[in-house]
Order: structure tokens, then C-alpha cells, then sequence
């Protein structure tokens, strides 16, 4: 029996790597946002994480033991899903909320639609979108140390002057993980160097929006205006950890550099344009949207069809 | 009246037009923010079909089959005028909150669905019945999401306070997005309900349906109307 060759489905050719394990990498690589988000923010960024975890962790258990499906809390997804959300909330947020947002990740975004790898949109930003239009005031006040802190971002909406040095490091107001641009990078550069993420989307990204902004931010080639809007609000950490989410980007190559132009237009559009000053998570979910779209049409030539015929079916 | 209590139940459990059927979605999703709307909506909607089925069911031998549905348009746009006009003149407030959506209820696609499925195929008192039933179901469907809706994302129940005063309403929910996600529970509940009587052996398709068991013309009529109830209702 052991001759016999067993005839399988794809894919035939497996990799050592395991969902569990780029899970854990893209955990490591959001420590040091997630710790630099504790220490600027104190403890109550700290039980909102553990909030966020625990509730995705659970709601996850929970939901799969109740539709008598294997439960899949060990790939660490959920947890993942929890610590974005966590990092994408304001310090502010009472832990009801918290609570609120990780379930609704889970459960409506992630396992309504089938699980881990079958959620049309990044269950994290799609629950701070949900928390944020349910919770307008609450989800925008970014007070900390008892100081009404107006984000980099809004302040430079407002006509003030930013410290980018600052904005860098991440001292200033804003979401738990989003601050430091420098303990993102850092994150950022752990996921490419254990090639969990490639550099493409991220890379197309920042570069559509820097040209976005350089056109129609109305400063013109000015460094250090292109410097706070791409360290301000959530464009760093949405960019290396939320755009490149697996699930819910293109895997073709054609397709990711489509992805990555459409998240730079649409955020600089937002920023630019739209009522907020914000705009990189309705970016994100609106990309997520058009992923299938734009796999459909980069779908690369199989091998040994001709390209023309191919686009004459098309 | 065996009819009467047939088309009643069906109309309002067997083929709900919400739930089952997920026709009218437009005013479904767009006017239950309370649950006030919600049931003025389906009560508004229940009369003119009520009515419309009535008249098309009166009509359906004069009728030719080439012009039907202008034909129908007309009859049901007549009640919507008139409906109109009687809530204008005596619930203003209703008439405000519902808005454009009462002149909108002519492209209705139960309303059309109805006419075409039923009406115009069936007599009188079993159209009439037809009518009342869809319409009831309707309302029960519109008011249950417009309760949900009013629950979750006010606080408030046909407008008196019901949560505690600590609650922080979810706003979502009396926006679009929260229409979605109302319909998609309260669907899903009911097929679990309809599960588990089939489970038991109460199966509700065992009543005799007045369908005439021409399940094809009414599939394909409903394709049309809702065609047609997508564009404009």
C-alpha cells in the first residue's frame, strides 16, 4: 500500500511555516508598539489590550464550541485580531466598548463569514469603524494624562505647527498603538526580515499617498509637512500591519501593487478631502472590499497560455 | 374562510416578504430606524396592498396580459396617492418621518409581487386576504427590526426610554449599516424557528399553499418585479 502514489489536491508543494507560526511574528513585531503604547499611555492601555485579547481570544472559543466547529484559538488569529484592536483604540475607551469591538471583530466580521481566512475585511479596523461611528465622541477623544491632547494630525489640520521629532518617537495624542512611527518601523522591519510581510503593499502605499499629498496636500514638495502625514495618525501601523493582512489583500503580485495604490489614493483622498483628519482605517476596509476585483483582473497568464488570449476572454 | 386563514398565515410566517420572500428590502432597510416607522411603514404598505390586490383581483379579466404591469402601476400608484393624502391630512407626523419612501411604495416589490404572483391569477376575497396577510407580515417584520434598531441604537422602544439611564446607545444601528445586520439576525433567527418546527413535524409548508403549485410563473414574476422594485424602491 505504501507504493501506492496517493494523488492529492493542491498544494503540492508545502511550506514549514505555519499559520500559528506567522501569527506569533506579527505578535513579536507589535510589542514594541504595543509597549511603547503602555509606557507613554500608563496602565490603562495595558488592560485595554488585555481586554481586546482576551474578549477575541474568547468570543472566538466561544463561537466555534457553539457551532461545533475545531476550534482555532491556537493559531493566535484571535489574538492578533485583539492586540490591533487594542492599538487602534484612543486610551480613553472604557473596557465596554473594548469588549464590544473584539466580539464584533470576531464574531460578525471574522466567523459569520467563515473563519480565518474567510473574512472579507480586516476584522480589527472593521470594529474600530463600527466603534467609531457608533461612539463618534468617544472614539476621537484623545485625552491622556488629563490633557486634552488634539493628534498630530488634527493639529495640523488646525493650522498649528507639529513636532516631527516628537511625532516620531510617538509622544503625542492618538490611538494606543499608533504614535511611535519608530516602534512601528521597528516591528515593521521585524516581519520583513522574517519575510512575513514583503515590502510591496506597504512600500506602494506610502509612496501613492507621499505623491498624493505632495500634489494636493497644498504644500507642494514640503519635507517636513509629507514627514508628519506619513508619522501622523494610523498610516504607519495601518500600512505595515493592517493593509498586509493576508486574508484580506491581493495575492498576486500585479494585484498587491494595485492594492497598494488604491490604499494611497484613497487614504490621501480622505485626508485631503474628507471631514476627518483621519482616514487610514475606512481606507483599508474599502481596499479590503475591492480585493477580489482586483484579483480577477491580475489573475497572471497559466503557463503555456498566451497573454493575448487571455484578454480576449476577458 | 379556510382561504382567508391560509393566505393570512401565509403571508405572515409561511412566506413572510421580509424574511422569506426578501422583497421591499428598500423600505426595510431604509425607514426602521424606530420602531414607529416600522410599523406605520408596514401599515401604510399593508393597506394600499390590501387594497391594490383587491382592485387587480377585480380587474384581472379586463386586463390585457400585454400591458399588465403599466396596468398594475397605475391601479397601486392611485392608492399610494390617496393613502398619501389621508396621512398627510391626519398623522402629519408619520407622513414626515416616512417621507419619500410612502410615494415609493408604487415601485414596491411586494406590492407588484403580489399583483403579478397572485392577484391577477386569483378571486376576490382570497386576493383581498392575500393582500391583508403580506401586509401583516410586513408590518411584523418592519417592526420588529424598527424595535431592534430603536433598542440598540437610541435606548428607546416606540419612543419611551426602556434601557437605564448609564446606556450609551450604539448609534450604528439606526444608520444603514444596522439595518443590515438587524435583517440578518432576526432572518436568521426565524429560519432556526422554522428549523426546529419541521424538526417536530409542525412543517408550516404542510398548509396547503394557494400558490396553484405554478411555482415557476411566480418565481419569474417576482424576478421581474424585483428587477424592477430594485432600481427605484
Amino acid at each position: 500500500m505504501n507504493d501506492l502514489r496517493n494523488v492529492s489536491s493542491s498544494p503540492h508543494v508545502r511550506a514549514a511555516e505555519s499559520s500559528a507560526d506567522l501569527m506569533r511574528w506579527v505578535l513579536i513585531a507589535l510589542l514594541p508598539a504595543a509597549l511603547f503604547g503602555i509606557w507613554h499611555f500608563g496602565p490603562k492601555a495595558l488592560l485595554l489590550i488585555a481586554v481586546t485579547v482576551l474578549v477575541c481570544v474568547a468570543s472566538e472559543y466561544l463561537y466555534e464550541k457553539g457551532m461545533h466547529k475545531p476550534v482555532t484559538i491556537a493559531d493566535g488569529s484571535a489574538a492578533v485580531t485583539g492586540l490591533l484592536l487594542a492599538l487602534n483604540l484612543p486610551v480613553g475607551a472604557p473596557w465596554w466598548m473594548a469588549v464590544l469591538g473584539g466580539i464584533f471583530a470576531i464574531v460578525v466580521v471574522k466567523q459569520l463569514f467563515g473563519g480565518l481566512g474567510q473574512n472579507f475585511m480586516n476584522p480589527a479596523l472593521a470594529a474600530r469603524c463600527f466603534l467609531l461611528i457608533s461612539f463618534a465622541g468617544r472614539l476621537t477623544d484623545f485625552t491622556y494624562d488629563a490633557v486634552s491632547g488634539a493628534t498630530p494630525l488634527a493639529a495640523m489640520r488646525a493650522g498649528e505647527s507639529v513636532d516631527l521629532t516628537s511625532m516620531f518617537l510617538g509622544t503625542t495624542a492618538g490611538t494606543i498603538g499608533e504614535t511611535s512611527a519608530a516602534a512601528i518601523l521597528l516591528g515593521a522591519v521585524i516581519l520583513l526580515a522574517k519575510k512575513v510581510i514583503t515590502l510591496r503593499i506597504p512600500g506602494i502605499y506610502l509612496l501613492t499617498f507621499v505623491i498624493f499629498m505632495a500634489l494636493f496636500g497644498g504644500h507642494g514638495l514640503d519635507l517636513s509637512y509629507l514627514a508628519a502625514q506619513l508619522f501622523g495618525g494610523g498610516l504607519m501601523l495601518g500600512a505595515w500591519f493592517m493593509a498586509t493582512d493576508y486574508v484580506t489583500s491581493p495575492i498576486t503580485p500585479a494585484g498587491q501593487v494595485v492594492y497598494g495604490v488604491c490604499l494611497g489614493l484613497l487614504t490621501g483622498v480622505f485626508r485631503c478631502f474628507g471631514a476627518s483628519a483621519e482616514g487610514v482605517s475606512y481606507a483599508i476596509i474599502l481596499s479590503n472590499l475591492l480585493v477580489p476585483l482586483i484579483e480577477r483582473i491580475t489573475i497572471p497568464a497559466a503557463f503555456g497560455v498566451a497573454k493575448a488570449k487571455r484578454g480576449k476572454k476577458a | 374562510m379556510n382561504t382567508a386563514l391560509e393566505r393570512l398565515w401565509n403571508g405572515m410566517v409561511k412566506e413572510n416578504p421580509t424574511f422569506v420572500l426578501m422583497l421591499g428590502m428598500c423600505p426595510t432597510l431604509a425607514v426602521t430606524t424606530s420602531a414607529m416607522n416600522g410599523i406605520g411603514m408596514g401599515l401604510t404598505t399593508m393597506v394600499i396592498l390590501a387594497l391594490s390586490n383587491l382592485m387587480i383581483s377585480m380587474l384581472r379579466k379586463i386586463i390585457p396580459d400585454e400591458v399588465r404591469v403599466p396596468a398594475f402601476i397605475v391601479v397601486v400608484a392611485s392608492f399610494v396617492t390617496i393613502v398619501q393624502f389621508l396621512l398627510e391630512a391626519y398623522i402629519p407626523s408619520l407622513n414626515d418621518s416616512l417621507g419619500l419612501y410612502i410615494p415609493l411604495i408604487v415601485v414596491n416589490c411586494i406590492i407588484l409581487g403580489r399583483a403579478e404572483a397572485y392577484a391577477s391569477k386569483n378571486p376576490i376575497g382570497a386576493s383581498l386576504f392575500d393582500g391583508i396577510g403580506m401586509g401583516l407580515g410586513f408590518t411584523i417584520g418592519l417592526t420588529f427590526i424598527g424595535v431592534i434598531r430603536e433598542l440598540i441604537g437610541v435606548g428607546t422602544v416606540f419612543g419611551f426610554q426602556v434601557m437605564p439611564e448609564a446606556y450609551e446607545p450604539v448609534s450604528i444601528f439606526v444608520m444603514a449599516p444596522g439595518a443590515f445586520f438587524v435583517l440578518a439576525l432576526l432572518t436568521a433567527v426565524q429560519n432556526r424557528v422554522k428549523m426546529s418546527w419541521e424538526k417536530k413535524g409542525k412543517d408550516a409548508s404542510r398548509i396547503q399553499s394557494g400558490c396553484s403549485a405554478d411555482c415557476a410563473s411566480c418565481a419569474s414574476g417576482c424576478k421581474g418585479m424585483a428587477g424592477q422594485g430594485g432600481t427605484e424602491a
